[in-house]
Protein backbone atom coordinates (compact mmCIF):
# COMPACT_ATOMS: atom_id res chain seq x y z
CA UNK A 1 0.00 0.00 0.00
CA UNK A 2 1.44 3.68 -0.65
CA UNK A 3 1.63 5.60 2.21
CA UNK A 4 0.83 9.19 3.07
CA UNK A 5 2.94 11.32 5.85
CA UNK A 6 1.22 13.90 7.41
CA UNK A 7 3.15 15.81 9.99
CA UNK A 8 2.54 18.85 12.08
CA UNK A 9 5.34 20.66 14.23
CA UNK A 10 4.66 22.49 17.84
CA UNK A 11 8.27 24.63 18.32
CA UNK A 12 9.26 26.11 21.23
CA UNK A 13 10.85 29.15 21.20
CA UNK A 14 13.23 31.18 23.94
CA UNK A 15 12.28 34.84 23.59
CA UNK A 16 15.61 36.88 23.71
CA UNK A 17 14.64 38.95 26.71
CA UNK A 18 16.75 40.21 29.31
CA UNK A 19 14.82 38.97 32.60
CA UNK A 20 11.49 36.40 32.79
CA UNK A 21 8.22 36.42 31.44
CA UNK A 22 6.51 37.33 34.72
CA UNK A 23 9.84 38.30 36.97
CA UNK A 24 12.65 40.35 37.09
CA UNK A 25 15.04 37.73 37.27
CA UNK A 26 17.74 37.49 34.74
CA UNK A 27 17.58 35.08 31.64
CA UNK A 28 21.25 34.08 30.77
CA UNK A 29 22.53 31.09 30.23
CA UNK A 30 24.72 29.34 31.97
CA UNK A 31 24.28 31.00 35.55
CA UNK A 32 25.43 28.68 38.94
CA UNK A 33 22.01 26.86 39.83
CA UNK A 34 18.90 28.77 41.02
CA UNK A 35 21.16 31.70 41.06
CA UNK A 36 18.23 33.11 38.87
CA UNK A 37 15.34 31.77 40.19
CA UNK A 38 13.63 34.35 42.30
CA UNK A 39 10.89 34.36 44.74
CA UNK A 40 8.35 34.62 41.92
CA UNK A 41 10.07 31.96 39.54
CA UNK A 42 10.18 29.61 43.17
CA UNK A 43 6.93 30.26 43.61
CA UNK A 44 6.89 31.55 47.11
CA UNK A 45 3.25 32.64 48.85
CA UNK A 46 2.75 35.80 48.80
CA UNK A 47 3.88 36.45 44.87
CA UNK A 48 2.47 37.35 42.31
CA UNK A 49 3.53 37.61 38.21
CA UNK A 50 4.21 41.23 36.43
CA UNK A 51 4.48 40.78 32.74
CA UNK A 52 7.31 41.60 30.97
CA UNK A 53 6.30 44.09 28.12
CA UNK A 54 9.41 42.91 26.00
CA UNK A 55 7.96 39.12 25.73
CA UNK A 56 4.26 40.54 24.31
CA UNK A 57 6.20 42.62 21.93
CA UNK A 58 8.38 39.88 20.42
CA UNK A 59 5.24 37.89 20.53
CA UNK A 60 3.51 40.32 18.23
CA UNK A 61 6.48 40.87 15.95
CA UNK A 62 6.10 36.94 15.09
CA UNK A 63 2.77 37.16 14.42
CA UNK A 64 3.62 40.00 12.11
CA UNK A 65 6.12 38.14 10.29
CA UNK A 66 3.86 35.36 9.67
CA UNK A 67 1.23 37.32 8.24
CA UNK A 68 -1.29 36.36 11.00
CA UNK A 69 -3.68 37.92 13.09
CA UNK A 70 -2.61 39.59 16.44
CA UNK A 71 -4.77 39.17 19.79
CA UNK A 72 -5.86 42.29 20.57
CA UNK A 73 -7.06 40.56 23.42
CA UNK A 74 -5.33 37.77 24.97
CA UNK A 75 -5.41 35.96 27.92
CA UNK A 76 -2.98 33.72 30.55
CA UNK A 77 -4.71 30.43 31.91
CA UNK A 78 -3.06 28.07 33.88
CA UNK A 79 -2.01 24.31 32.47
CA UNK A 80 -1.86 22.62 35.87
CA UNK A 81 0.15 18.92 36.36
CA UNK A 82 2.70 18.25 38.76
CA UNK A 83 6.44 17.69 38.33
CA UNK A 84 8.94 19.47 40.07
CA UNK A 85 10.85 21.50 38.02
CA UNK A 86 7.32 23.60 37.76
CA UNK A 87 7.16 24.53 41.30
CA UNK A 88 3.80 26.20 41.34
CA UNK A 89 2.19 23.01 40.10
CA UNK A 90 0.70 24.49 36.54
CA UNK A 91 2.44 26.37 33.79
CA UNK A 92 0.96 29.56 32.65
CA UNK A 93 0.07 29.81 29.19
CA UNK A 94 -2.26 30.68 26.47
CA UNK A 95 -4.76 28.74 25.27
CA UNK A 96 -8.69 29.91 24.05
CA UNK A 97 -7.38 33.42 23.29
CA UNK A 98 -3.92 33.63 22.23
CA UNK A 99 -1.58 36.38 21.10
CA UNK A 100 -1.03 35.38 17.66
CA UNK A 101 -3.89 33.84 15.45
CA UNK A 102 -3.71 31.83 12.55
CA UNK A 103 -0.90 32.78 9.99
CA UNK A 104 1.18 30.77 7.41
CA UNK A 105 4.37 30.26 5.90
CA UNK A 106 5.90 29.09 2.63
CA UNK A 107 8.62 26.21 3.06
CA UNK A 108 10.63 24.91 -0.17
CA UNK A 109 12.66 21.47 -0.03
CA UNK A 110 16.38 21.47 -0.87
CA UNK A 111 14.47 18.88 -3.79
CA UNK A 112 12.18 22.13 -4.68
CA UNK A 113 9.10 20.94 -3.54
CA UNK A 114 7.46 24.23 -2.61
CA UNK A 115 4.62 24.52 0.07
CA UNK A 116 2.30 26.63 2.32
CA UNK A 117 2.19 25.29 5.67
CA UNK A 118 -0.36 27.22 8.02
CA UNK A 119 0.00 28.34 11.26
CA UNK A 120 -2.76 27.41 13.71
CA UNK A 121 -1.94 29.77 16.24
CA UNK A 122 1.44 30.61 18.43
CA UNK A 123 1.19 31.76 22.19
CA UNK A 124 3.02 32.91 24.70
CA UNK A 125 3.93 31.01 28.22
CA UNK A 126 6.85 30.25 30.39
CA UNK A 127 9.25 27.42 30.91
CA UNK A 128 9.64 25.27 33.60
CA UNK A 129 13.15 24.47 35.29
CA UNK A 130 15.79 21.29 34.68
CA UNK A 131 15.75 18.35 36.48
CA UNK A 132 19.48 16.06 37.12
CA UNK A 133 19.04 12.73 37.50
CA UNK A 134 22.53 11.87 37.88
CA UNK A 135 24.36 11.30 41.36
CA UNK A 136 22.10 12.85 44.28
CA UNK A 137 22.10 10.03 46.63
CA UNK A 138 19.12 8.85 44.90
CA UNK A 139 17.74 12.02 44.88
CA UNK A 140 17.00 14.47 41.73
CA UNK A 141 18.82 17.88 41.66
CA UNK A 142 16.44 20.61 40.43
CA UNK A 143 17.71 23.84 38.99
CA UNK A 144 15.25 26.93 38.37
CA UNK A 145 17.14 28.90 36.14
CA UNK A 146 15.20 28.58 33.99
CA UNK A 147 11.65 28.49 35.44
CA UNK A 148 9.73 31.77 33.77
CA UNK A 149 11.73 32.45 30.60
CA UNK A 150 9.85 33.43 27.94
CA UNK A 151 8.37 30.88 25.03
CA UNK A 152 6.34 31.49 22.10
CA UNK A 153 5.20 28.06 21.43
CA UNK A 154 3.98 27.66 17.50
CA UNK A 155 1.28 24.98 16.87
CA UNK A 156 1.35 24.43 12.64
CA UNK A 157 -1.14 22.50 11.07
CA UNK A 158 -0.50 19.29 9.88
CA UNK A 159 0.42 20.50 6.62
CA UNK A 160 3.34 18.98 6.20
CA UNK A 161 3.69 15.41 3.80
CA UNK A 162 7.45 14.56 4.54
CA UNK A 163 10.36 14.86 7.13
CA UNK A 164 12.21 17.30 4.63
CA UNK A 165 9.06 19.58 4.58
CA UNK A 166 9.23 19.51 8.22
CA UNK A 167 12.71 20.48 8.55
CA UNK A 168 12.39 22.88 5.92
CA UNK A 169 9.63 24.14 8.20
CA UNK A 170 11.76 24.58 11.19
CA UNK A 171 14.20 26.03 9.50
CA UNK A 172 12.17 28.76 8.04
CA UNK A 173 10.90 29.60 11.89
CA UNK A 174 14.56 29.93 12.80
CA UNK A 175 15.35 31.54 10.12
CA UNK A 176 12.18 34.41 10.85
CA UNK A 177 13.25 34.29 14.67
CA UNK A 178 16.53 34.84 14.05
CA UNK A 179 16.28 37.66 11.66
CA UNK A 180 13.87 39.25 13.86
CA UNK A 181 16.23 38.91 16.49
CA UNK A 182 13.53 37.93 19.45
CA UNK A 183 15.82 34.19 19.33
CA UNK A 184 19.34 33.68 19.19
CA UNK A 185 18.26 30.45 17.82
CA UNK A 186 21.42 28.18 19.28
CA UNK A 187 18.70 24.97 19.31
CA UNK A 188 22.27 22.95 20.93
CA UNK A 189 21.21 25.13 24.28
CA UNK A 190 17.72 24.55 23.72
CA UNK A 191 16.28 28.12 22.48
CA UNK A 192 14.69 26.12 20.14
CA UNK A 193 12.56 23.10 20.55
CA UNK A 194 10.42 20.85 18.38
CA UNK A 195 7.50 18.62 18.62
CA UNK A 196 6.60 16.85 15.41
CA UNK A 197 3.21 15.41 15.49
CA UNK A 198 3.30 11.80 12.90
CA UNK A 199 0.86 10.17 11.22
CA UNK A 200 0.59 7.87 8.52
CA UNK A 201 -2.65 7.09 6.27
CA UNK A 202 -3.62 5.54 3.15
CA UNK A 203 -2.53 7.37 0.15
CA UNK A 204 -5.83 9.06 -0.89
CA UNK A 205 -7.46 9.04 2.74
CA UNK A 206 -9.13 12.05 4.30
CA UNK A 207 -9.48 10.89 7.53
CA UNK A 208 -6.09 11.26 9.41
CA UNK A 209 -4.28 8.07 10.62
CA UNK A 210 -3.34 8.01 14.78
CA UNK A 211 -0.45 10.37 15.81
CA UNK A 212 2.20 9.84 17.93
CA UNK A 213 4.38 13.16 19.35
CA UNK A 214 7.98 12.60 19.29
CA UNK A 215 9.37 15.04 22.19
CA UNK A 216 12.15 17.53 22.25
CA UNK A 217 14.37 17.25 19.09
CA UNK A 218 17.07 19.47 18.97
CA UNK A 219 18.43 19.69 15.38
CA UNK A 220 17.22 19.86 12.38
CA UNK A 221 19.24 16.55 11.17
CA UNK A 222 17.16 15.12 13.59
CA UNK A 223 13.93 16.30 13.01
CA UNK A 224 14.53 14.40 9.40
CA UNK A 225 16.08 11.23 10.61
CA UNK A 226 13.64 11.05 13.60
CA UNK A 227 10.36 11.54 11.77
CA UNK A 228 11.69 9.06 8.86
CA UNK A 229 12.67 6.52 11.95
CA UNK A 230 8.93 6.72 13.12
CA UNK A 231 6.89 6.73 9.77
CA UNK A 232 8.52 3.61 8.91
CA UNK A 233 7.80 2.25 12.43
CA UNK A 234 4.32 2.92 11.74
CA UNK A 235 4.19 1.47 8.32
CA UNK A 236 5.53 -1.62 9.88
CA UNK A 237 2.89 -1.75 12.45
CA UNK A 238 -0.03 -1.09 10.18
CA UNK A 239 1.19 -3.64 7.59
CA UNK A 240 2.03 -6.49 10.73
CA UNK A 241 -1.91 -5.85 11.47
CA UNK A 242 -1.11 -3.62 14.76
CA UNK A 243 -2.28 0.18 15.39
CA UNK A 244 -0.73 3.13 15.87
CA UNK A 245 -1.28 4.20 19.85
CA UNK A 246 -1.39 7.87 20.72
CA UNK A 247 1.53 8.47 22.73
CA UNK A 248 4.93 10.39 23.39
CA UNK A 249 7.93 9.37 21.94
CA UNK A 250 11.25 10.13 22.36
CA UNK A 251 14.28 10.24 19.29
CA UNK A 252 17.46 8.32 20.30
CA UNK A 253 19.78 9.55 17.87
CA UNK A 254 22.78 6.77 19.25
CA UNK A 255 20.28 4.12 18.19
CA UNK A 256 18.26 5.58 15.43
CA UNK A 257 15.11 4.58 17.15
CA UNK A 258 11.76 6.15 18.58
CA UNK A 259 10.54 4.59 21.81
CA UNK A 260 7.51 5.18 24.19
CA UNK A 261 7.98 7.53 26.68
CA UNK A 262 4.58 8.29 28.32
CA UNK A 263 1.13 7.17 27.33
CA UNK A 264 -1.21 10.46 26.22
CA UNK A 265 -4.45 9.25 28.07
CA UNK A 266 -4.70 11.87 30.51
CA UNK A 267 -4.36 14.24 27.80
CA UNK A 268 -7.21 15.99 28.95
CA UNK A 269 -6.03 16.47 32.22
CA UNK A 270 -4.48 19.58 32.48
CA UNK A 271 -7.74 21.66 33.57
CA UNK A 272 -6.85 24.70 32.03
CA UNK A 273 -8.77 28.09 33.38
CA UNK A 274 -7.84 31.40 33.44
CA UNK A 275 -5.18 32.57 35.60
CA UNK A 276 -6.62 34.64 38.11
CA UNK A 277 -3.25 36.31 38.95
CA UNK A 278 -3.21 38.19 35.47
CA UNK A 279 -5.62 40.37 33.96
CA UNK A 280 -6.30 40.22 30.49
CA UNK A 281 -3.74 41.39 27.80
CA UNK A 282 -4.93 43.98 25.59
CA UNK A 283 -3.18 45.74 22.62
CA UNK A 284 -4.56 48.68 20.06
CA UNK A 285 -3.36 48.93 16.38
CA UNK A 286 -1.34 51.94 17.31
CA UNK A 287 1.37 49.13 19.50
CA UNK A 288 1.14 46.72 16.30
CA UNK A 289 1.74 49.30 13.53
CA UNK A 290 4.81 50.85 16.06
CA UNK A 291 5.41 47.17 16.00
CA UNK A 292 5.61 46.65 12.50
CA UNK A 293 7.47 49.64 11.85
CA UNK A 294 10.69 48.23 13.30
CA UNK A 295 10.32 44.79 11.75
CA UNK A 296 13.63 44.09 10.24
CA UNK A 297 13.72 42.56 5.68
CA UNK A 298 12.19 38.96 6.45
CA UNK A 299 14.05 36.13 5.29
CA UNK A 300 11.53 35.69 1.57
CA UNK A 301 11.66 39.14 0.88
CA UNK A 302 15.84 39.15 1.28
CA UNK A 303 16.24 35.95 -1.12
CA UNK A 304 14.33 37.38 -3.37
CA UNK A 305 16.20 40.48 -3.88
CA UNK A 306 19.37 38.55 -2.93
CA UNK A 307 18.01 36.74 -6.70
CA UNK A 308 17.38 40.28 -8.03
CA UNK A 309 19.64 42.85 -6.71
CA UNK A 310 23.32 40.46 -7.19
CA UNK A 311 21.80 37.25 -9.37
CA UNK A 312 22.55 34.38 -7.38
CA UNK A 313 21.03 31.63 -7.73
CA UNK A 314 17.80 30.52 -5.54
CA UNK A 315 20.05 28.02 -3.45
CA UNK A 316 22.92 30.27 -3.18
CA UNK A 317 20.44 33.26 -2.36
CA UNK A 318 18.35 30.85 0.23
CA UNK A 319 21.61 29.79 2.18
CA UNK A 320 22.69 33.37 2.30
CA UNK A 321 19.21 34.51 3.62
CA UNK A 322 18.16 31.98 6.13
CA UNK A 323 20.36 33.54 8.72
CA UNK A 324 20.45 37.40 9.21
CA UNK A 325 23.75 37.17 10.72
CA UNK A 326 25.21 36.23 7.71
CA UNK A 327 23.10 37.82 5.39
CA UNK A 328 24.60 41.01 6.89
CA UNK A 329 27.98 40.09 6.65
CA UNK A 330 27.37 38.64 2.79
CA UNK A 331 25.88 42.11 2.22
CA UNK A 332 29.09 43.84 3.76
CA UNK A 333 31.50 41.47 1.92
CA UNK A 334 29.63 42.51 -1.73
CA UNK A 335 30.38 46.18 -0.81
CA UNK A 336 33.81 46.04 -0.20
CA UNK A 337 34.75 43.95 -3.08
CA UNK A 338 31.94 44.35 -5.85
CA UNK A 339 31.35 40.95 -6.93
CA UNK A 340 28.34 39.50 -5.37
CA UNK A 341 29.07 36.05 -6.58
CA UNK A 342 32.40 36.18 -5.63
CA UNK A 343 31.39 36.81 -2.06
CA UNK A 344 28.54 34.46 -2.54
CA UNK A 345 31.30 32.08 -3.12
CA UNK A 346 33.71 32.55 -0.79
CA UNK A 347 30.74 33.39 2.48
CA UNK A 348 29.17 29.68 1.83
CA UNK A 349 32.46 27.75 1.02
CA UNK A 350 35.90 28.74 2.61
CA UNK A 351 34.63 30.96 5.68
CA UNK A 352 32.00 28.67 6.28
CA UNK A 353 34.08 25.78 6.20
CA UNK A 354 36.29 27.36 8.50
CA UNK A 355 33.21 28.53 10.79
CA UNK A 356 31.86 24.89 11.02
CA UNK A 357 35.41 23.24 12.17
CA UNK A 358 35.76 25.87 15.08
CA UNK A 359 31.93 25.61 15.76
CA UNK A 360 32.40 29.61 15.52
CA UNK A 361 28.88 31.58 15.20
CA UNK A 362 29.78 33.72 12.02
CA UNK A 363 28.94 37.28 14.38
CA UNK A 364 32.55 36.32 16.15
CA UNK A 365 34.17 35.54 12.91
CA UNK A 366 37.67 35.94 13.55
CA UNK A 367 38.24 37.56 9.58
CA UNK A 368 35.84 40.49 8.83
CA UNK A 369 33.02 41.41 6.19
CA UNK A 370 35.97 44.12 5.39
CA UNK A 371 38.63 41.67 5.80
CA UNK A 372 37.31 39.23 3.19
CA UNK A 373 36.53 41.83 1.31
CA UNK A 374 39.78 43.06 0.80
CA UNK A 375 41.00 39.94 0.00
CA UNK A 376 38.25 38.94 -3.04
CA UNK A 377 39.66 42.16 -4.40
CA UNK A 378 43.40 41.17 -4.88
CA UNK A 379 41.59 37.85 -6.66
CA UNK A 380 39.69 39.94 -9.07
CA UNK A 381 42.84 42.20 -9.99
CA UNK A 382 44.98 38.86 -10.46
CA UNK A 383 47.36 39.80 -8.18
CA UNK A 384 46.60 36.74 -6.58
CA UNK A 385 45.42 33.36 -7.79
CA UNK A 386 42.15 31.40 -6.02
CA UNK A 387 44.77 28.85 -4.66
CA UNK A 388 46.89 31.55 -3.02
CA UNK A 389 43.76 32.93 -1.81
CA UNK A 390 43.05 30.25 0.10
CA UNK A 391 46.70 30.68 1.82
CA UNK A 392 45.86 34.44 2.79
CA UNK A 393 42.39 32.96 3.83
CA UNK A 394 44.08 30.84 6.60
CA UNK A 395 46.50 33.67 7.49
CA UNK A 396 44.31 35.79 8.05
CA UNK A 397 41.73 33.40 10.39
CA UNK A 398 44.92 32.39 12.31
CA UNK A 399 46.85 36.02 13.01
CA UNK A 400 44.62 38.74 11.19
CA UNK A 401 45.57 41.95 9.08
CA UNK A 402 44.61 42.82 5.74
CA UNK A 403 45.28 40.39 2.94
CA UNK A 404 47.20 43.50 1.16
CA UNK A 405 49.54 42.92 4.25
CA UNK A 406 49.64 39.49 4.10
CA UNK A 407 49.77 39.02 0.48
CA UNK A 408 53.02 41.70 1.13
CA UNK A 409 55.10 40.62 3.93
CA UNK A 410 54.74 36.66 2.98
CA UNK A 411 55.57 37.80 -0.62
CA UNK A 412 52.56 35.96 -2.28
CA UNK A 413 52.18 38.52 -5.07
CA UNK A 414 51.19 36.73 -8.36
CA UNK A 415 54.15 36.71 -11.06
CA UNK A 416 52.40 37.59 -14.38
CA UNK A 417 55.72 38.73 -15.83
CA UNK A 418 55.74 36.88 -18.81
CA UNK A 419 60.03 37.12 -18.99
CA UNK A 420 59.94 35.53 -15.69
CA UNK A 421 57.55 33.02 -16.32
CA UNK A 422 59.69 31.95 -19.41
CA UNK A 423 62.53 31.73 -17.69
CA UNK A 424 61.15 29.53 -15.32
CA UNK A 425 59.37 27.61 -17.81
CA UNK A 426 62.69 26.94 -20.00
CA UNK A 427 64.58 25.15 -16.23
CA UNK A 428 61.22 23.13 -16.24
CA UNK A 429 61.41 21.78 -19.78
CA UNK A 430 65.45 21.10 -19.67
CA UNK A 431 65.21 19.07 -16.38
CA UNK A 432 62.38 16.92 -17.91
CA UNK A 433 64.02 15.30 -20.53
CA UNK A 434 61.73 12.37 -19.88
CA UNK A 435 58.26 13.87 -19.68
CA UNK A 436 59.64 15.82 -22.97
CA UNK A 437 60.07 12.83 -24.57
CA UNK A 438 56.92 11.58 -23.82
CA UNK A 439 55.07 15.10 -24.76
CA UNK A 440 56.37 14.62 -28.29
CA UNK A 441 55.57 11.42 -28.93
CA UNK A 442 51.89 11.64 -27.95
CA UNK A 443 49.20 12.38 -30.11
CA UNK A 444 48.74 15.54 -30.62
CA UNK A 445 44.72 15.79 -28.89
CA UNK A 446 46.34 14.20 -25.87
CA UNK A 447 49.13 16.73 -24.60
CA UNK A 448 46.86 18.88 -23.53
CA UNK A 449 46.31 16.64 -20.27
CA UNK A 450 49.95 16.08 -20.44
CA UNK A 451 50.50 19.66 -19.50
CA UNK A 452 49.75 18.95 -15.81
CA UNK A 453 53.36 17.60 -14.99
CA UNK A 454 54.89 21.17 -15.98
CA UNK A 455 52.06 23.26 -14.75
CA UNK A 456 52.84 21.28 -11.25
CA UNK A 457 56.75 21.86 -11.54
CA UNK A 458 56.48 25.68 -12.79
CA UNK A 459 53.69 26.20 -9.58
CA UNK A 460 56.49 24.22 -7.19
CA UNK A 461 59.32 26.41 -8.66
CA UNK A 462 57.61 29.53 -8.38
CA UNK A 463 55.76 28.97 -4.71
CA UNK A 464 52.05 28.48 -6.35
CA UNK A 465 52.63 32.14 -7.31
CA UNK A 466 52.78 32.01 -10.84
CA UNK A 467 49.44 33.02 -12.94
CA UNK A 468 48.25 29.88 -13.56
CA UNK A 469 47.02 31.45 -17.36
CA UNK A 470 49.80 32.68 -18.30
CA UNK A 471 51.83 29.51 -17.38
CA UNK A 472 49.97 27.33 -19.50
CA UNK A 473 50.18 29.51 -22.53
CA UNK A 474 53.69 30.12 -22.50
CA UNK A 475 54.23 26.14 -21.92
CA UNK A 476 52.17 25.18 -24.76
CA UNK A 477 54.25 27.35 -26.89
CA UNK A 478 57.20 26.50 -25.82
CA UNK A 479 56.89 22.34 -25.64
CA UNK A 480 54.88 22.85 -29.36
CA UNK A 481 57.76 24.47 -30.38
CA UNK A 482 59.91 21.55 -29.70
CA UNK A 483 57.76 18.96 -31.33
CA UNK A 484 57.94 20.28 -34.91
CA UNK B 1 -24.99 15.27 37.30
CA UNK B 2 -23.50 12.90 40.32
CA UNK B 3 -20.24 11.64 40.59
CA UNK B 4 -18.96 7.81 41.28
CA UNK B 5 -16.77 6.84 43.47
CA UNK B 6 -13.75 6.54 40.68
CA UNK B 7 -14.05 10.27 39.94
CA UNK B 8 -13.53 11.15 43.23
CA UNK B 9 -10.85 8.88 43.30
CA UNK B 10 -9.45 10.04 40.03
CA UNK B 11 -9.54 14.37 41.24
CA UNK B 12 -7.97 13.40 44.21
CA UNK B 13 -5.24 11.52 42.13
CA UNK B 14 -5.20 14.44 39.67
CA UNK B 15 -5.02 17.12 42.77
CA UNK B 16 -2.16 14.33 44.37
CA UNK B 17 -4.01 14.32 47.34
CA UNK B 18 -4.63 11.41 49.85
CA UNK B 19 -7.94 11.09 51.04
CA UNK B 20 -9.09 8.03 53.65
CA UNK B 21 -11.23 5.71 52.34
CA UNK B 22 -13.68 6.17 54.46
CA UNK B 23 -14.32 9.94 53.60
CA UNK B 24 -15.00 8.99 50.14
CA UNK B 25 -18.68 8.59 50.00
CA UNK B 26 -19.42 12.14 52.05
CA UNK B 27 -16.59 13.96 49.19
CA UNK B 28 -18.73 12.54 46.51
CA UNK B 29 -21.70 13.81 47.75
CA UNK B 30 -20.47 17.08 48.46
CA UNK B 31 -18.26 17.47 44.97
CA UNK B 32 -21.93 15.97 43.30
CA UNK B 33 -24.23 18.37 44.75
CA UNK B 34 -21.72 21.35 43.96
CA UNK B 35 -21.89 20.24 39.95
CA UNK B 36 -25.54 20.35 40.98
CA UNK B 37 -25.17 24.17 41.45
CA UNK B 38 -23.53 24.55 38.41
CA UNK B 39 -25.70 22.73 36.26
CA UNK B 40 -28.61 25.02 37.61
CA UNK B 41 -26.04 27.64 36.35
CA UNK B 42 -25.18 26.84 32.97
CA UNK B 43 -28.90 26.54 32.42
CA UNK B 44 -29.18 30.27 32.43
CA UNK B 45 -29.70 32.45 28.69
CA UNK B 46 -25.80 33.74 28.15
CA UNK B 47 -26.21 34.08 24.54
CA UNK B 48 -24.49 37.34 23.92
CA UNK B 49 -22.36 37.89 27.09
CA UNK B 50 -18.68 37.99 26.51
CA UNK B 51 -17.00 35.17 28.66
CA UNK B 52 -15.75 36.30 31.05
CA UNK B 53 -11.56 35.89 32.28
CA UNK B 54 -11.42 37.95 34.87
CA UNK B 55 -14.08 39.56 37.44
CA UNK B 56 -12.09 43.02 37.55
CA UNK B 57 -12.90 45.61 34.86
CA UNK B 58 -8.98 46.11 34.29
CA UNK B 59 -6.24 45.29 31.40
CA UNK B 60 -3.18 43.92 32.41
CA UNK B 61 -0.19 46.14 33.31
CA UNK B 62 2.73 45.60 32.03
CA UNK B 63 6.62 45.62 33.32
CA UNK B 64 10.06 47.50 31.85
CA UNK B 65 12.06 44.16 31.08
CA UNK B 66 15.08 45.14 33.24
CA UNK B 67 16.61 42.76 35.93
CA UNK B 68 15.28 44.03 39.49
CA UNK B 69 16.03 41.07 41.18
CA UNK B 70 19.71 39.93 42.65
CA UNK B 71 20.47 36.42 43.35
CA UNK B 72 19.48 35.34 46.78
CA UNK B 73 19.79 31.51 47.03
CA UNK B 74 21.29 31.51 50.41
CA UNK B 75 18.23 32.70 51.56
CA UNK B 76 16.17 30.78 49.42
CA UNK B 77 17.40 28.09 50.15
CA UNK B 78 17.56 27.77 53.81
CA UNK B 79 14.11 26.98 53.63
CA UNK B 80 14.60 23.84 51.58
CA UNK B 81 15.34 20.31 53.12
CA UNK B 82 17.72 19.10 51.04
CA UNK B 83 19.96 21.07 49.01
CA UNK B 84 22.95 20.22 47.08
CA UNK B 85 25.73 22.06 45.20
CA UNK B 86 23.00 24.53 44.64
CA UNK B 87 20.14 22.42 43.55
CA UNK B 88 17.10 22.02 45.07
CA UNK B 89 16.67 17.94 45.74
CA UNK B 90 13.72 16.38 45.67
CA UNK B 91 12.55 12.46 45.21
CA UNK B 92 13.71 11.09 42.16
CA UNK B 93 11.77 11.32 39.38
CA UNK B 94 12.76 9.67 35.60
CA UNK B 95 10.06 9.50 33.39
Amino acid sequence: MEWEVVIGLEIHVQLSTTTKIFSGASTAFGAEPNTQACAVDLALPGTLPVFNENALRMAVMFGLAVNAEIGKRSVFERKNYFYPDLPKGYQTTQLAEPIVGAGYVDIETDDGVKRRVRLHHAHLEEDAGKSLHEDFHGMSGIDLNRAGTPLVEIVSEPDMRSSKEAAAYARKIHAIVTTLGICDGNMAEGSMRCDCNVSIRPKGQETLGTRTELKNINSFRFIERAIDTEVARQIDLIEDGGKVVQETRLYDPDKNETRSMRSKEDANDYRYFPCPDLLPVVIDDSYIDAIRATLPELPDARRARFIEEFGLSEYDAGVLSSYRAQADYYEQAVKACGDAKLAANWVMGELAKYLNQSDTDIKDSPISAEQLGGLLVRIKDNTISGNIAKKVFELMWSKGGSADDIIETEGLKQVTDTGAIEKIVDEVIANADKQVEQYKAAEPEKRGKMLGFFMGQVMKATGGKANPGAVTGILKQKLDALCN
Amino acid sequence: MSLDRSDVERIAHLARLQIDESDIPSYTENLSSILNLIDQMQQTDTSGVEPLANPLDAVLRLREDVVSEVNQRAALQSVSPAVEEGLFLVPKVIE
